[in-house]
């Protein structure tokens, strides 16, 4: 080495390599999630294409109730009814899962104070540690008898059923995010209601609730986005048949357990294979809009 | 104002109290913040708390509306009496005691709601009960509030508009003093009202707070030593937890009775 001047500052010992090899490094995990989505998308896109431009009838895609890929003469390729399924159960599910969620979040947030709260969290977020197949298993063999018991229905695998168990499965993601809705609203919001006057309620429903709104607004969107998405649980508590429900007790197939249950038994290549990518695709438009949607609204909060 | 109510008393030497504490002893968890606080804060004028950091000023002005209690650890023994009861009696309503006794905290804290929202606010909880408030009487305690603090010239154009954004401190911190006046508070307690405003603020502020004496008794805990002697017409010196001394203004700043509020008016501690 020169000992002259020059070169004091000069040290690439060990430690800068290591810095640089490391920084290098992280780089590449962190533009790894970039290279897989785009890598999924393209993959998706690639197997789905061919139907797309051969095969697909726009209109008979979205606006047909019939999907039968597999009829010898006259094959169709409408998923308007699982459109119409997957949709009535993501509302419905949301419907019940919303105010639940909320409620436990606000309880979370606002009163729930030291071993409660962090109790309530632990077991809130066990919920989601719960594979979906569990959740199948909960749908066939608890709430379809109950179903039928209760309403007197023939069959108890359907809208309600599937609704149930995804919004059970929402719950968790729902309540996570609205409590952390809740807990970016500023104390001195609460502190200011308060000292006019105002009681925990009336702070809650005037105050902490629309301030919160943004965030609560983007937790439903990730739970709506959870309810197109699900896929084992529900093909098995939908029936898994291909009808656009008209009662909450009617069998309906979802757009993903429809990608699962037949993937296996087409031929690669073949437009029914084709069709199941292309499906998947439209999927995954859905849930990207959603989950931008939500990602949006939630920077809004942000930024006041 | 002061005057002419001090006047029409026929017995000039028993003051009304606005606060009256008795044996005030005060614990945040194991940690005692107040130690036998016994003040008689005179109503209708300006009395300002002074003394050191944590001294326990604002611990003493935030358990006066109870808002302390909010933490959830705090522990209080004695008693505060505002207009002659007890505010720690078991059948004190809090919302009815917030009436009585509005607060101006340090940080301007708007509601992230409407500018005229803000002002009804505490009018609608407390008046709401009997049905919903007519828009023209509400327009009349909006415009009758932000008068009184001299914001309605800046604010009657953009009352729709949010109160956390494009506000300045000042008036931040005006509309906050604003949305107590619908309630028709008697004591206002103010916890370093003008400490994040810029001098020019903080003469506002002062200035408004002038005003209002005579028509509310006002509890001020200030850091500042001009501004309670300026501001204030009695002075309450507290130094670790305890009352030093209380008494008129002009009084303490030029003679006061205790060594350690000599060497804190001095600028020798706190």
């Amino acid at each position: 080495m020169n000992p002259s001047h020059a070169n004091t500052f000069d040290a690439r010992d060990k430690n800068w390599y290591l810095d640089k090899g490391f920084e290098i490094l992280m780089f590449f995990c962190g533009i790894s999630a970039i290279v897989f989505v785009v890598g999924i998308f393209l993959f998706v896109f690639k197997e789905g294409m061919g139907f797309i431009i051969h095969d697909m009838n726009l209109g008979e895609f979205f606006l047909s109730p019939k999907w039968r890929p597999t009829s010898l003469n006259q094959p169709t390729y409408g998923i308007m009814a699982m459109v119409a399924g997957t949709a009535a159960v993501t509302v419905l599910a949301m419907a019940i899962c919303l105010p639940f969620s909320i409620g436990a979040a606000i309880y979370i947030a606002e009163f729930a104070t030291g071993k409660t709260r962090e109790t309530l969290k632990i077991l809130i977020e066990f919920l989601a540690a719960i594979p979906s197949v569990v959740w199948g298993f909960i749908a066939l063999s608890i709430m379809n008898p109950f179903i039928i018991k209760t309403f007197d229905v023939p069959m108890g695998l359907g809208v309600l059923n599937s609704a149930l168990i995804l919004a059970l499965m929402a719950a968790p993601i729902v309540t996570s995010i609205a409590e952390d809705a809740f807990k970016a609203v500023p104390d001195t919001y609460r502190e200011a209601a308060e000292a006019l006057g105002a009681t925990r309620w009336q702070t809650i429903y005037k105050v902490v609730l629309p301030a919160a709104k943004n965030g609560l607004l983007s937790a439903g969107l990730l739970g709506v986005g959870r309810g197109f998405g699900e896929t084992m649980a529900i093909l098995m508590a939908s029936g898994h048949s291909i009808n656009i429900p008209t009662s909450v007790f009617d069998s309906f197939r979802a757009l993903t357990a429809t990608i699962a249950a037949e993937l296996g038994e087409t031929a690669v290549g073949s437009p029914h294979y084709q069709s199941l990518f292309a499906i998947g695709i439209f999927l995954f438009f859905i849930t990207f809009l959603i989950n931008m949607t939500a990602d949006f609204i939630v920077r809004g909060v942000r930024k006041g | 104002m002061m005057t002419q109510s001090v006047s029409a008393t026929s017995t000039p030497p028993v003051p009304e109290l606005a606060i009256n504490t008795r044996d005030l002893n005060l614990w945040y968890g194991t940690f005692q913040a107040l130690f036998d606080i016994n003040l008689k804060i005179k109503k209708g004028i300006i009395t300002s708390l002074i003394g050191p950091s944590g001294c326990g000023k604002s611990t003493f002005l935030r358990s006066v509306d109870r808002i302390n209690e909010r933490l959830g650890y705090v522990r209080i023994k004695g008693a505060i009496e505002v207009l002659n009861q007890n505010v720690y009696a078991p059948e004190v309503e809090l919302a009815q005691l917030r009436k009585q006794v509005g607060m101006v905290f340090q940080r301007p804290n708007p509601l992230p709601i409407s500018i005229r929202e803000n002002v009804l606010f505490g009018y609608r909880i407390h008046n709401e009960k009997m049905g919903r408030i007519a828009k023209s009487e509400a327009d009349g305690i909006v415009e009758d509030a932000l008068r009184q603090v001299l914001l309605w010239d800046q604010m009657k154009d953009r009352l729709d508009h949010k109160a956390s954004v494009g506000l300045s401190l000042e008036e931040m911190q005006k509309l906050c003093i604003a949305r107590l006046l619908p309630v028709k508070p008697s004591i206002l307690l103010m916890d370093e009202p003008c400490s994040a405003l810029d001098p020019k603020g903080t003469a506002a502020v002062e200035e408004l707070i002038w005003e209002l004496r005579g028509r509310y008794s006002i509890l001020i805990v200030t850091h500042n030593m001009a501004q309670a002697r300026r501001a204030s017409e009695e002075c309450i010196f507290m130094l670790m937890g305890r009352v030093v001394e209380h008494s008129p203004t002009d009084q303490l700043f030029v003679t006061p009775t205790h060594r350690e509020t000599a060497d804190y008016i001095e600028g020798r501690y706190g």
